[in-house]
Parts: structure tokens; sequence; C-alpha cells
């Protein structure tokens, strides 16, 4: 008895459709993360590329497998590294609680304007977001710096007397994580805020509830799968964050970020920069990772 | 507070582009309105080289995303059940978090191995088109997703009822309906692949420096008027192309909403 009558071609199509994407983004996504954990076990070497050999066929054609755990503990014994992903994190998630602080308001007041001014409002809020990371942080310069125009428009106004220094500062860098990464936040909240149904607050307030019990009560709540997705969007990438500390920072907001570039161009060492990154993973990127998965999971049950 | 932060997202570009008309060298006073800065980009090769190679990459990159993109929503969208299923929506999400620096150091590392391995690919053009193609294909696999999601699947199981074969069906019915999308996710890779300086300076070996790397060496220099110039040329090009995105998307939205009412 035949399974199907229909030719394999139409059986198998879809295979067609799921591989090329699947193929691509596995070999040149997901393998590569393979590629580190290897390097990262490997030793720095004076050849190209700049690291020994951990796997290699021996004489009798064994496989021979010789890890390093140097750089790791390495890792653990320099004080740069434990300190630059603390500094990482915390300025990653002050600068989350800001741009969620401002990103709030701003995607409650959109999603209760019209319709059609919520679509323009998200293009406005959009735009800067598609405009590039590196001139807006460099656009960011010339507002700050000594002689910029928040400086200048100070003075002018008598204010101050001398001109307030923030560029090279820990200051500058909270502002050019919130500069750049809003537009995160402010979409997903959006997102959820715009589907919240009015009818339950107005029902909390008939029943007497105060503003801001109905806030805690209803509006949070119903709001929660949004600041996740937001902080996630934020956090994350600001954690790894590069551009900003090195364009805005003083040479002490040693983010890991710039750690793992300059150890990388610097100083060459890749397998301790790879090993920068698989701790970066393992410390970060996996427990979000399970997180999220679980609370998606919750979402739809 | 809306506005207010709107303000702040605004105020630095407008700046920036105020500034880029200014006459005089020292960037922090201003004399008098002038284009000759504008003038001295066409004269710089180093500039223009980066420019080309970016374009050159950029729209490569867009129109292989692009393909991977759709194929890749079509798979998450109309195939329920596949092997893989899981993993391919973990591929596409991820590269939205990553930290760039993440991505293009595991990225590099794939190609020397690669290169060490197979004597291919060399570092440069070709690594950095590969590397954009990822992140590029999750912004495309996610805005061409929602769209497919809205589209009535009916029309293309009418086709086949009709006798279509199932590729006939697929390319009279739905791609005609998810086409500004394609269109508004290319000009939407692009500009990701214009701007990208992380993942590239990773990738690219010597001699091909894209636009952002040209740009990024200037600035770690400070402040200089012809990078405002470039910058305000970026900035310009880059919200033409969102603009048109927004407006190609917003059309079908409204071309969607007639096509309802006419088939009532």
């Amino acid at each position: 008895m035949k399974k199907s009558q229909r030719p394999w071609i139409q059986r198998n199509g879809k295979w067609f459709i799921i591989l090329p994407p699947l193929l691509y983004l596995l070999v040149f996504f997901l393998i590569p993360f393979a590629f580190a954990l290897k390097i990262s076990l490997a030793e720095t070497a004076v050849r190209v590329p700049p690291f020994s050999e951990i796997l290699s066929i021996n004489a009798n054609g064994h496989l021979h497998f010789s890890p390093h755990f140097d750089n790791f503990r390495y890792l653990f014994t320099d004080p740069v590294y434990g300190l630059a992903y603390l500094y990482s994190i915390r300025t990653a998630f002050f600068s989350t609680l800001i741009c969620l602080g401002l990103g709030f308001p701003m995607a409650y007041a959109i999603a209760r304007t019209s319709r059609v001014t919520q679509s323009l409002l998200l293009l406005i809020i959009i735009l800067p977001f598609w405009t590039s990371f590196l001139l807006r942080v460099y656009a960011l310069e010339g507002i700050i710096r000594d002689t910029g125009l928040i400086n200048q428009t100070l003075l002018w106004l008598g204010f101050i007397h001398h001109p307030l220094h923030m560029m090279r500062t820990n200051f500058a860098v909270y502002l050019g994580i919130v500069y750049s990464y809003l537009p995160f936040m402010v979409l997903p909240l959006y997102a959820t805020l715009e589907k919240l149904d009015h009818s339950l607050r107005e029902a909390a307030a008939d029943l007497g509830s105060p503003p801001w019990r109905i806030f805690i009560d209803i509006t949070l709540p119903l709001a929660m799968p949004g600041i996740i997705a937001g902080c996630m969007l934020v956090f994350i990438p600001a954690v790894g964050e590069f551009v900003i500390p090195t364009l805005l920072g003083g040479p002490d907001s040693l983010m890991i970020g710039r750690v793992l570039w300059d150890e990388f161009f610097g100083n060459r060492d890749w397998p301790v920069a790879s090993a920068v990154a698989v701790v970066f993973l393992i410390l970060l990127v996996g427990p979000i990772a399970i997180y999220q998965h679980y609370s998606s999971r919750q979402i739809v049950t | 507070m809306l506005c207010v932060g709107i303000a702040v997202l605004y105020i630095p570009i407008l700046v920036l582009i105020a500034y880029s008309f200014n006459a005089s060298a020292l960037v922090t006073v201003w004399g008098g309105f002038s284009t000759a800065w504008y003038g001295e980009l066409l004269h710089n090769p180093q500039i223009l080289d980066a420019a080309w190679l970016s374009l050159k990459i950029g729209m490569l990159v867009s129109t292989a995303a692009v393909i991977f993109g759709t194929l890749a929503a079509i798979a998450l969208v109309r195939f329920k059940v596949f092997y893989g299923r899981f993993l391919l929506t973990g591929m596409v999400n991820a590269p939205l978090v990553m930290p760039e620096i993440i991505t293009g150091i595991t990225q590099l590392l794939l190609f020397v191995s690669m290169l060490h391995l197979l004597g291919w690919p060399h570092r440069g053009f070709v690594t950095i088109v590969i590397a954009h193609v990822v992140f590029c294909t999750a912004y495309v696999t996610i805005t061409v997703q929602s769209r497919l999601v809205s589209t009535d699947h009916s029309l293309e199981e009418a086709a086949m009822d009709l006798g279509s074969g199932p590729l006939r069906a697929f390319l009279d019915t739905t791609l005609p309906l998810i086409a500004p999308a394609l269109a508004s996710s290319w000009l939407l890779s692009f500009t990701l692949s214009l701007d990208d300086l992380v993942i590239s300076s990773f990738v690219s070996g010597p001699g091909a420096s894209t636009l952002p790397m040209i740009i990024f060496s200037k600035v770690k220099l400070g402040l200089s008027p012809d990078v405002n110039a470039l910058a305000s040329i970026m900035i310009g090009a880059v919200g033409a192309c969102v603009i048109l995105a927004g407006y190609l998307m917003r059309r079908n939205e409204r071309q969607r909403v007639v096509d309802t009412y006419r088939g009532s």
C-alpha cells in the first residue's frame, strides 16, 4: 500500500523552503560559537591564525584532544575581567531602569492617542533607531562636549560660569546608552499597552480604586510582557556595548565589550578574547534565554 | 514627557546636520553657511572607496537576506511542525539581542578556521557580506512573518484546488500580498548593513574598510567637519529608506482595507 500518491517533490517540498535559512544560520551563526569555545581552550601562538591547534591526529591515527584551561584561569585571577563584567552589568542595569522610567510614560502617551497619530509617533520614534548607531553617538558628542550645545546654552543663560565636564565620564556612557536604546524600550511597551483593555481600568475606578492602585493592580501586570521584552532588548546589548564606552566614556569606563576589543585588536590574544566571549555567554545569555523560554511558555498556557 | 523624549532623540542629530554646513574648520565656532565640507568629501578617495564598498555590500546583503528571511518566515508560519522548528525560531531571534561584539568575534573565528581548513573565504568583502546576511535575515524574517500571519491562506488553497502547483499558487496569490513587506525589509536590511561597525570590524580583512569603519577611526580622534557632512548624507539616505519602507507598509495596509470592503 502506498503512503501517498503525490510525487516525491511535493511530499518533501517544504524542506526546500526550510533548509536554506536553517543551514545558513546554523553554519554562520550557531556553529561559530562552537569555534569560539574551541579556540578559548587553545594557547596563544605566534603564527597565523594566532592560536594553537587543540585537535590533532597523531601518528597512530588517533584523534588527540588537548584543551588548555589557562585562559579561563587567567580570567578569574586577573581582576580586570571581573571588574569589567561587574561594571558592564551595573551600567546596563541602571541604563535599563532609566530607559524603563522614560519609556513607559512615552509608550503610555502614544498608546492613548488616536490611530493616525499613533502610527506617526511610532515612525518618529523608530526613525532615529534606524539611523546609524555610530553617528548618533557621534552626534551626542556635539551636544555634551565642553563647548557643546548644552554648555554654551547654560553659559549664555548665566546658570554656570565654567563648562560642565560631561564628555569622557560615566554620565556620558549612561546618556549614550539611554539615548541609543530608548526606542527598543518604547516599542515593545507600546505593543502591550496598546492592547490594554480600558474597561478593566474603568471597572476598578468604578469600584473605588485610586489611580495609583489601578496602575499597580491592572496596568502594570498587564504590561509585564512588554516590560520584560523591553528590558531584555536594552539590557543584553547594553552589557556588550563597545561603541558608547569607547567614544563617550573615560579611561575608567572599562566595559567588557571594550576589554574584548582591546584583547583582540590590541594584544592580538585571540584565545583569551574567546574565553571572555564564552564566559560572557554562559554568565549572561544562557540564564536569560532559559528564563525567556519559560516565561514565553507561561504566557501561552 | 513624550515631546521631551522625542526632542531628546532628535536634537543631537539636528545639531550635527547644522554644523555640517559650518564654514569654519573649527567644529566649535559657527563661521557662516557653507557647503564646502560636502565638496571636500567628493575629493577624498578613501571615503569614496569606502562608500562604494558599503553600497555594494548593502545591496548584495539585503537581496540575500530577503530571500533567506522570506523562506524562514514561510517555514515558520506555514509549516507548524517540522524538525528544527525550535532551532530556527531561536536562530532567527537570537541575532537581534546578541551583543554585536560577541557575534562578530565568533564569526571571525569561524572564518579564520574555515580559511585554514578549506582555503576559503578570505577576510574582506565576502566575509562582511556573509556576516551581515545573518543579522539582516533575522530582521527580514520578523517583518515578513508578521505580514504572512495576516494574509489569507485560503486564496492559495483555492488556487491549488483549481489546479495550480504550490509554487505557482504562492507566486500568484501570496507573493503580491507580501511584496510591500519584502520591499520594506530590503530597505531596512540595506540601512542595517550600511550602518554596521562592530561586526564589520571583526570579520573584515586588510584593505576592506566600510564607511562606518572609516568614520569610527576619524571620530576616535575627535570631531571633524567633514565627518559631519558625511554623517548628514548617511542620515539623510537612511531616513529616506526608512520613510519609503514605512510608506510601502502603510499603503499596503490601506490597500488591504479597500480590498476587504470590495470583497464583501
